[in-house]
């Protein structure tokens, strides 16, 4: 039995778990506000939040793209669909927003629009027009061109910006942000005392934004195991120089991590070419390691973080291996049918650590790279020591350059060196033509992604003429 | 005119009559249609292969499987197995070959979608496989051609070439387009009594639906009847290719006798459906020294896919914009429309107007940069004139070339933006800038004369409230706000007492789709024709009662005024007179475009009600080591006439826009060569998002008096637009040119950030 509450209805029901929540909201439940665009996450048409009671009592607010998310993932959380945003009579503030500002024009995509705008003023999330901007990165909008949404939203910045605390839901059901109801849900949810549901299914599921686009048939269809409330797989922690990660941690709660926020100044910057806000707020980081794509943003950063995983099976047996030595060959890794990744363990920066991540892909956001990139090392006395270099996209596998890595270490920084290590990593890897771009293409942007890194570490050091002519 | 001033036009014009249930989630697409009970879900199975003859189809065990209803193919059909709308070359359901990978072969009816998916699966196929061509330049060596060539000359060339200081030759490419409207094609058909068909669904072309699922059924046209709520979104991919979906629909409602619903999914939807012609092109152009064009030759090689559909049609418009904004003396343009084994390409706004003006753009840009000049030189030194001649025959009257330029020149300030770049260019060296002006010229009328015609029904209900009917389709353009605005200005109502209705056939029949810009004007001028009828009605009535004369008579606020003065007659009172003296309060208008007219034997006439023109000036950045792009600012002088709602027409520039730029730069459809769709998902084909579009877009409403022919002189603006953004691609070029002096110009769009880094590296 699932067991939640959606908008202002607590629901109980014997639904497959791995149905989506966005068949169910629209075709069980007749909710048809929420609209199938791509069923693959790539248009946000389907945006619907999902609130998290804590343990202060309060409620998370998250969008997510309702296509991707198994039934059973709702399971004693608030799911709010853009009905569930309405007022009795008047509009919202988002939703004045956007139709004061010409921002709806034939309305498919509006609603998932709201939704995620009525998210961000859910959210903790510092009050600037970026994170705003950011909360719609998922949301595609074929008419309009953006710019009256950009209007409404800076209006819905402005007036949140006169509410006095967020935090209080209450203020902004005064403020007409959202309805009444909404003031009664952390109760409600308290109430609703749920018990992890029992998990029989054979496949894994963790945020499934990669599996329900791959074959969401065969899960609707066969029972899932999902494992995205399981607090083993929980946790952001760290020993001493260690970061542990648990696998199941999503992109946003290392985006939101303030810590890793200070370790990694340009943590955001990097993460924001990471999918959209959708997206990262139900992707896990063992997710994107298991998916094994040769192109995994989050893969190739951990990797050039020279990242252990430790892995669980089904008698609590762990072990512990390098991310690199994972990858075997093309979607093959060393993982066995009753083991799961529990966590990610990588050495934090020190005041010596260079750490860069570059992405080029067809649209900078919301796409899947053509290459990737990260590196990291350190850098004292102008020698380089503890070189990692990982790269997308130009091999079987997400690609530690074990050999480019060796060449740096030890050397002193210089132009020379950047170039010699560049022929280097051209022959360690081998691209192939596809959608993403040309075998020539990969190989000349690998090259660029990887001065890049340099130019960016060392902008006073080192430009773009340096290498090139 | 000052931008705060246009800033706070907008903010006051009216709003979309559909925003309120928009943002609340409260508006009805097909898909969201409450079902009758016992409705069953349909799935469509297609060919795996581009090209070939069918040797077995295997159903059994998709027939056997619980829940599926019934699988229906061309066997099924007890009319015509034709869809085709220009030329009856396509089947609803391939019988013995297919031509397209993704061409429909029989239609699914199970309980659920879900297990007619299933089914789908089951299916098996045997496809002798034959040649697949996938370009036109094959298509041409092998002769296979939609129809015979069209050709638009005006002077000769062949002359004026020998009179050239420069002449430059080449050749362009301009890829093709997938609509990604959000809501995808989609139909729910139902059973009525005596074997009618109730058809709801997402198309520009209701009276298309309607013809040819009578066609296919081989029933009369009064017994189908087609119903439009509103599309979500629609760009010209739902002017023909809504048709096939409703039809399959309505097939199996006929013979079970049930409610069906089809709607594609969207990997479907990209697979089975024609999107934006490519086109392969070649031109010679031939200039004086002092930048003038003397002379302009283009052939244009249409992919067509693998049926007519509308090809003819849209290359015809390729050739009538062949010359953008400028005026040629001696002109040559051939268009020949390839059949290939893609899926038959479509309507897209602009019609293969785009596809023709990127060929000129591309072939001044070569002049410009071989000559040493700018682009923007030669430009503006042909720009069109009045009482210029177009090359198919019309002459140019009212013309905003000039107009639009110069003003877009000098509000912006165009030579301090020019001299910016520059500076910036000389002073960076891992990022460079390019700037390009566009201007654009385009003909507003279907180019086919005949169907330049609308109707309307207008009732006015006894309690004065009032509802319209028109062949309008609402697709987000913002037609029925206009519709309103018509209605709601003529009797001097409030705007709540005005309400537009669902477009359907049987309260306005015999529609041409809305498409080519001109459903507000077409239907705006209908509405206005019934709305004044039932005026001068109501008027005459008022003066009778008032005792005075009809001139006298005056409405204002929905009150009755007489000599200017207000009266104590209402609106309201006003029509229960009229109702208690049996006179009627419904009006049915027909209105016709006057003028037009053009002759295909000679390719010459005066096709266009008018035009409209503007100029933007695109500046763009790139990152020479990411060989990434973004868009400094977008600026544009538009040409309105006198909008009548400032709004929406902003919405439909900034919308245009950035279509035209997605199909410059990032939108990459890839086909195999075995005619395999590879850009087959919102994944692997990109649209622009919100970070893509331009830092800053500024539109200026060019002052002018209108038109005549447009609503209420508010210019048609849905298509326009969007060729602003083929400028995207020259600025970026330019920027390439920047930071690689051996960077050979190429015409080859989209210019993907592969094809930049390619670029900028050349040797």
């Amino acid at each position: 039995m699932i067991e939640f509450i959606l908008n202002n209805k607590t629901i109980k029901t014997s639904n497959n778990a791995g149905m989506t929540l966005l068949d169910f909201v629209r075709y069980e439940q007749r909710l048809t506000g929420t609209k199938i665009g791509c069923r693959e996450g790539d248009c946000g048409a389907c945006t619907v939040l999902v609130g998290t009671l804590s343990q202060d009592n309060t409620i998370d607010y998250q969008s997510i793209t309702s296509c991707l998310s198994p039934l059973g993932n709702a399971h004693g959380k608030h799911i709010v669909t853009i009905e569930g945003t309405n007022l009795p009579k008047e509009l919202t503030v988002a939703q004045s927003a956007l139709k004061e500002n010409h921002a709806s024009q034939c309305g498919f995509c509006t609603p998932g629009f709201v939704v995620s705008l009525t998210g961000f003023a859910l959210s903790e999330n510092e009050l600037n027009s970026e994170n705003a901007l950011n909360s719609i990165s998922g949301n595609i909008c074929r008419c309009t061109g953006y710019k009256s949404i950009e209007k409404a939203v800076d209006e819905i910045c402005n007036k949140l910006g006169s509410v006095n605390s967020r935090k209080s839901l209450q203020t902004l059901i005064d403020n007409e942000f959202i309805p009444q109801y909404f003031s009664e849900i952390p109760e409600r949810l308290k109430q609703l005392k749920v018990k992890n549901n029992a998990q029989t299914g054979i496949t894994y599921v963790s945020g499934g934004t990669d599996l329900y686009v791959q074959k969401a048939d065969s899960l609707i269809e066969n029972n899932v195991n999902l494992i995205t409330n399981n607090n083993a797989l929980k946790g952001i922690k760290i020993e001493g120089n260690t970061c542990i990660i648990g696998a199941g941690k999503t992109v946003s709660d290392i985006w939101n991590h303030k810590e890793l926020n200070t370790f990694f100044p340009k943590l955001r910057t990097h993460l924001k070419l990471v999918s959209s806000e959708q997206i990262r707020n139900m992707a896990s980081i063992g997710g994107n390691f298991v998916n094994a794509s040769p192109i995994g943003d989050m893969t190739i950063f951990f990797l050039a973080l020279n990242s252990n995983i430790s892995i669980i099976n089904q008698n609590k047996n762990e072990r512990t291996l390098l991310l690199n030595e994972f990858y075997k060959s093309y979607k093959t890794f060393d993982l066995k049918d009753d083991e799961l990744i529990k966590d990610i363990l990588f050495e934090l920066p020190s005041k010596h650590t260079k750490f860069n991540f570059e992405k080029v892909s067809k649209r900078t956001h919301l796409d899947i790279a053509s290459v990737n990139s990260a590196i990291s090392f350190s850098l004292e006395d102008e020698t380089i020591q503890n070189a990692h270099v990982a790269i997308g996209g130009v091999a079987a596998i997400p690609k530690y350059l074990f050999e480019t890595s060796a060449f740096l270490n030890g050397k002193g920084l210089n132009t020379q060196l950047i170039l010699d290590s560049n022929e280097i990593l051209q022959n360690e890897i081998y691209p192939i033509s596809d959608v993403r771009g040309s075998s020539d293409y990969k190989r000349l942007l690998a090259r660029q992604l990887f001065f890049a890194h340099f130019i960016e570490l060392f902008p006073e050091q080192f430009k773009l003429t340096d290498f090139v002519q | 005119m000052k931008k705060n001033k246009v800033d706070i036009d907008i903010k006051q014009s009216i709003k979309n009559i559909d925003a309120y249930t928009h943002v609340r989630g409260e508006s009805i697409y097909v898909d969201d249609v409450n079902v009758r009970e016992g409705t069953l879900f349909s799935v469509v199975f297609d060919s795996p292969k581009a090209h070939g003859k069918i040797k077995s189809i295997d159903y059994s065990k998709a027939e056997k499987l619980q829940g599926v209803e019934r699988i229906f193919t061309y066997k099924d059909i007890l009319g015509e197995n034709q869809i085709g709308g220009i030329l009856p070359d396509e089947p609803l359901f391939a019988e013995n070959e297919v031509h397209f990978w993704g061409q429909p072969i029989a239609l699914i009816v199970a309980e659920s979608e879900f297990i007619a998916r299933q089914a789908r699966r089951l299916i098996t196929i045997e496809i002798e496989e034959l040649a697949v061509i996938t370009t036109c330049k094959e298509a041409k060596e092998k002769d296979n051609f939609i129809n015979a060539p069209r050709s638009f000359n005006l002077g000769n060339t062949e002359k004026a070439f020998g009179d050239c200081d420069y002449i430059f030759e080449g050749e362009t490419f301009s890829n093709g387009q997938e609509h990604l409207y959000l809501e995808t094609q989609g139909a729910y058909t139902e059973p009525l009594e005596n074997g009618n068909i109730k058809i709801t669904t997402s198309t520009q072309g209701p009276t298309q639906v309607q013809k040819t699922v009578a066609k296919v059924l081989g029933l009369a046209m009064h017994k189908i009847e087609v119903d439009v709520t509103r599309l979500g979104g629609g760009f010209g991919g739902k002017e023909d290719q809504a048709t096939p979906w409703a039809v399959m629909a309505a097939l199996a409602t006929f013979h079970l006798n049930q409610s069906v619903k089809l709607i594609l999914n969207r990997h479907d939807d990209l697979r089975m459906t024609g999107k934006r012609h490519p086109y392969e092109s070649t031109y010679k152009i031939g200039l004086s020294k002092d930048l003038k064009i003397l002379a302009y030759e283009a052939e244009f090689l249409q992919n067509s896919g693998a049926a007519c559909d509308l090809s003819p049609a849209i290359a015809e418009r390729t050739l009538f914009h062949a010359t953008n904004s400028y005026f040629v003396k001696n002109v040559k343009t051939t268009v020949l429309s390839c059949k290939t084994n893609l899926p038959p390409n479509t309507a897209f706004r602009g019609f293969g107007g785009p596809q023709g003006m990127f060929v000129i753009e591309s072939a001044i840009a070569k002049a410009a940069n071989e000559i040493g000049v700018s682009a923007s030189e030669i430009q503006e030194v042909n720009l069109l004139k009045e009482n210029d001649e177009f090359s198919y025959g019309q002459t140019a009257t009212q013309v905003e070339a000039g107009n639009s330029w110069y003003s877009a020149k000098s509000s912006f300030n165009f030579d301090s933006l020019k001299q910016d770049v520059k500076d910036f260019n000389n002073s960076t060296s891992a990022f460079k800038k390019g700037i390009a002006l566009m201007p654009i010229t385009f003909g507003i009328s279907f180019t086919n004369t005949p169907m330049n015609h609308a109707r309307a029904l207008v009732h006015i209900y006894q309690d004065g409230s009032v509802g319209i009917s028109t062949a309008a389709v609402e697709m987000g353009q913002g037609v029925n706000t206009k519709m309103l605005q018509v209605a709601a200005q003529v009797f001097s109502i409030d705007n709540s007492k005005v309400k537009i209705e669902t477009t359907n056939t049987t309260r306005v029949a015999n529609t041409s789709p809305s498409a080519a810009s001109s459903t507000a004007d077409l239907n705006g001028k209908a509405v206005l024709k019934a709305c004044n009828a039932l005026l001068e009605r109501l008027k005459d009535v008022a003066s009778k009662e008032l005792n005075t004369n009809k001139k006298q008579i005056k409405i204002k606020d929905e009150i009755v005024y007489m000599n200017n003065e207000q009266t104590n007659l209402t609106w309201t009172e006003l029509i229960t007179i009229t109702m208690l003296k049996r006179i009627a309060l419904t009006e049915n208008a027909h209105y016709v475009t006057p003028i037009i007219q053009f002759d295909k034997t000679k390719e010459k006439g005066h096709p266009f009600a008018y035009h409209v023109y503007g100029t933007a000036i695109i500046t763009t950045t790139v990152d020479c080591t990411r060989g990434t792009y973004s868009f400094d600012s977008i600026k544009i002088v538009h040409d309105y006439g006198k909008s009548m709602s400032k709004g929406i027409d902003l919405g439909q520039v900034e919308g245009a826009l950035a279509q035209g730029i997605g199909w410059m730069t990032m939108e990459e459809i890839a086909y195999g060569k075995d005619g395999k769709l590879l850009s087959n998902a919102l994944s692997t084909y990109k649209v622009p998002d919100l970070f893509s579009i331009a830092k800053t877009i500024d539109v200026v409403p060019l002052e002018t008096e209108g038109n005549d022919m447009a609503i209420l002189k508010s210019k048609a603006v849905g298509e326009p637009p969007l060729m602003y953004g083929i400028g995207a691609y020259f600025a970026i070029q330019n920027a390439i040119k920047a930071f690689n002096p051996n960077y050979n110009f190429k015409f080859h769009a989209p210019m993907t950030p592969e094809k930049v880094l390619m670029s900028l590296y050349e040797k």
